[in-house]
């Protein structure tokens, strides 16, 4: 009798290109990677719209704040999809939220730098959005279904984010002398962290070899990083601005940018908790929730009783 | 004297924007993340109208005048709107009772210039009114389930109604602008809506297990310039920008 090996017929499955839904077998490493990766990806969505939501109040122009608004309003949607895509895994919202305000769950570490003027606003979408979607573009074709349409949806949402934050910074750009350096002043400040955000190089990264087998992820991070970097340099020369990296330079015969060396050592400090925010960050995560709780308990109860008085009216 | 259609548009305008202005504050810090959401949107509703009204106020204003221009450059005393709408956030029970007793208001006033004689103000009010429908029932809903909701919710939401109260009556004054406009088939006429206002937001308060405050001495002044101390700060810090680089675009 031939013995049949799930672990072989699911990887063929995968390597066949069809998606993976909820109800299929999977390998047990296979959801835990994803729970995990999911769920940092919508903790990255919620407690990014703290550095933002920092210039709502202070916005220069009504239709600025209007624009800034619907952006981090959107990124709390996109935190509600991909919640919602890792509970079709089994996992469960409240926990997942609950290792967040632990500090056991990850987020983004991009998100611990702080917002200190409109420029940086603009910084965001440009280079923020901008490389969480060189990463989600790819994740648009990842093996498990829900994940991947709800990467189609988010994706349409984060380029008009990078656009408008492009727009802010041509405005700047184009503007009075002290926009410009305003404008100067925040790429000097978002452009390393936005290269660290697709994680260390791929000699370093431990968990990338498996999850490209399985189709999760489809490029590595220097890849991807590579990409960026083509992308954004002819960006920022369109604006006018210098990227603060001497090394920087385009090798003709690849058609690749070359860059220097990413201060790994800032990385891993941020990443353990030692960035400028990563404390206000995650006090105010914990602030809001602790302070919702008396809301959330009061539409639970008043739920509650109006299904009991639904219960009693049916049976009278 | 400012004519009384730009001052009864600067008061309808300001009202929309401190509002708007005031519940994104709640952006990225919401109790649950869905009604997060449904708060940004609700403010996004507010500063969208108040963009529509600050346009037809700066084209009634003329020669240089614009949305922004009156949004940022205008000092306090020249802001028109009712005191309620500039105290600080508070919590979310505070927060919705507010918008409750607010939006229940706006909505009859829209709706009163649904019929307006003025074009503009006509076309605007039929453009938000569906939006306001909507704020009024969401706000309405919230106030009755947590009044009844848990003993510490209707505690806490009765206690937001009180010190609310005292801020209602400057919903219904009437300056002169306000009768000459309502002579004129321009603005509703307040009493009426004061009526209509009173009947909804007792039936909402009866459904929420509170009781309807006794109506005593009334706060005013907002339409005059005269606010609170909490305003200056809002503007503080809503106009600095624009303000310390006057000649910038954004
Ligand atoms: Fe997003
Ligand atoms: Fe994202
Ligand atoms: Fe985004």
């Amino acid at each position: 009798m031939e013995t049949i090996n799930f672990e072989d017929r699911f990887q063929e499955y995968v390597d066949s290109e069809q998606k993976v839904e909820p109800k299929h077998w999977m390998p047990e490493p296979y959801r835990k990677t994803l729970i995990r990766q999911i769920s940092q990806h919508a903790h990255s969505e919620v407690v990014g719209m703290l550095p933002e939501a920092n210039w709502i109040s202070r916005a220069p122009s009504l239709r600025r704040k209007v624009a800034l608004l619907a952006k981090v309003q959107d990124e709390a949607g996109h935190g509600l999809y991909l919640y919602s895509a890792a509970e079709t895994l089994g996992a469960d919202r409240s926990d997942l939220v609950g290792d967040l305000l632990s500090g056991k769950a990850k987020y983004s570490s991009i998100f611990n730098y702080p917002t200190r003027s409109w420029a940086d606003i603009g910084a965001i979408g440009w280079l923020v959005d901008g490389a969480a979607i060189a990463n989600q573009v790819m994740l648009c074709r990842t093996s498990y279904g829900p994940y991947a349409r709800a990467m189609v949806r988010i994706c349409k949402e984060e380029s008009f984010h990078q656009r408008q934050g492009y727009e802010i910074m041509l405005s700047l750009c184009r503007g009075t002398k002290e926009q410009k350096e305003m404008a100067q002043d925040a790429l000097n400040r978002w452009w390393w962290p936005s290269l660290m955000m697709f994680g260390p190089t791929d000699k370093e990264s431990t968990n990338s070899a498996q999850s490209m087998n399985w189709k999760i992820k489809r490029k590595s991070n220097d890849e991807l990083r590579q990409e960026f970097i083509d992308k954004t340099v002819p960006q920022a020369e369109f604006l006018g601005l210098t990227i603060p990296d001497e090394h920087l330079e385009l090798d003709e015969k690849t058609g690749h940018y070359q860059f220097g060396p990413i201060d790994w050592e800032e990385f891993y400090q941020v990443l353990k908790g030692n960035g400028p925010c990563n404390k206000e960050r995650l006090e105010a995560r914990n602030k809001a929730h602790d302070d919702g709780r008396w809301v959330r308990e009061a539409a639970n109860a008043f739920a509650k009783k109006t299904l009991e008085r639904k219960g009693e009216n049916s049976a009278a | 004297m400012e004519n009384p259609l730009l001052s009864y548009t600067l008061f309808l305008a300001d009202n929309s924007l401190i509002t708007g202005q005031r519940l994104s504050e709640w952006c990225g810090y919401g109790p649950i993340l869905e009604q997060d959401i449904a708060l940004s949107n609700i403010a996004l509703d507010h500063l969208g109208q108040a963009r529509m009204l600050l346009q037809y106020a700066a084209e009634q204003k003329g020669e240089g005048w614009t949305e922004d221009r009156l949004a940022y450059f205008r000092d306090e005393k020249n802001f028109r709107n009712l005191l309620m709408t500039e105290l600080p956030k508070g919590d979310w029970g505070y927060t919705v009772m507010r918008a409750f007793l607010y939006d229940t208001y706006h909505f009859y006033e829209m709706t009163g210039l649904l019929q307006s004689k003025d074009e503009q103000l006509r076309a605007i009010a039929q453009k938000a009114i569906k939006e306001i429908r909507y704020h009024a029932q969401w706000s309405a809903e919230w106030v009755i389930r947590l009044g009844d909701g848990t003993e510490e919710s209707h505690q806490r939401v009765k206690g937001s109604l009180l010190e609310l109260w005292p801020f209602t009556g400057e919903f219904f004054e009437t300056d002169e602008a306000a009768i000459e406009l309502n002579g004129r088939g321009i603005a509703p006429n307040y009493a009426h809506i004061r009526t209509q206002w009173k009947a909804k937001v007792e039936e909402v308060l009866e459904l929420a297990t509170l009781e309807r405050p006794e109506d005593g001495w009334m706060q005013s002044g907002g339409r005059n310039g005269a606010h609170t101390e909490h305003m200056g700060y809002l503007l503080a810090e809503m106009q600095h920008i624009p303000r310390s680089y006057p000649d910038a675009q954004w």
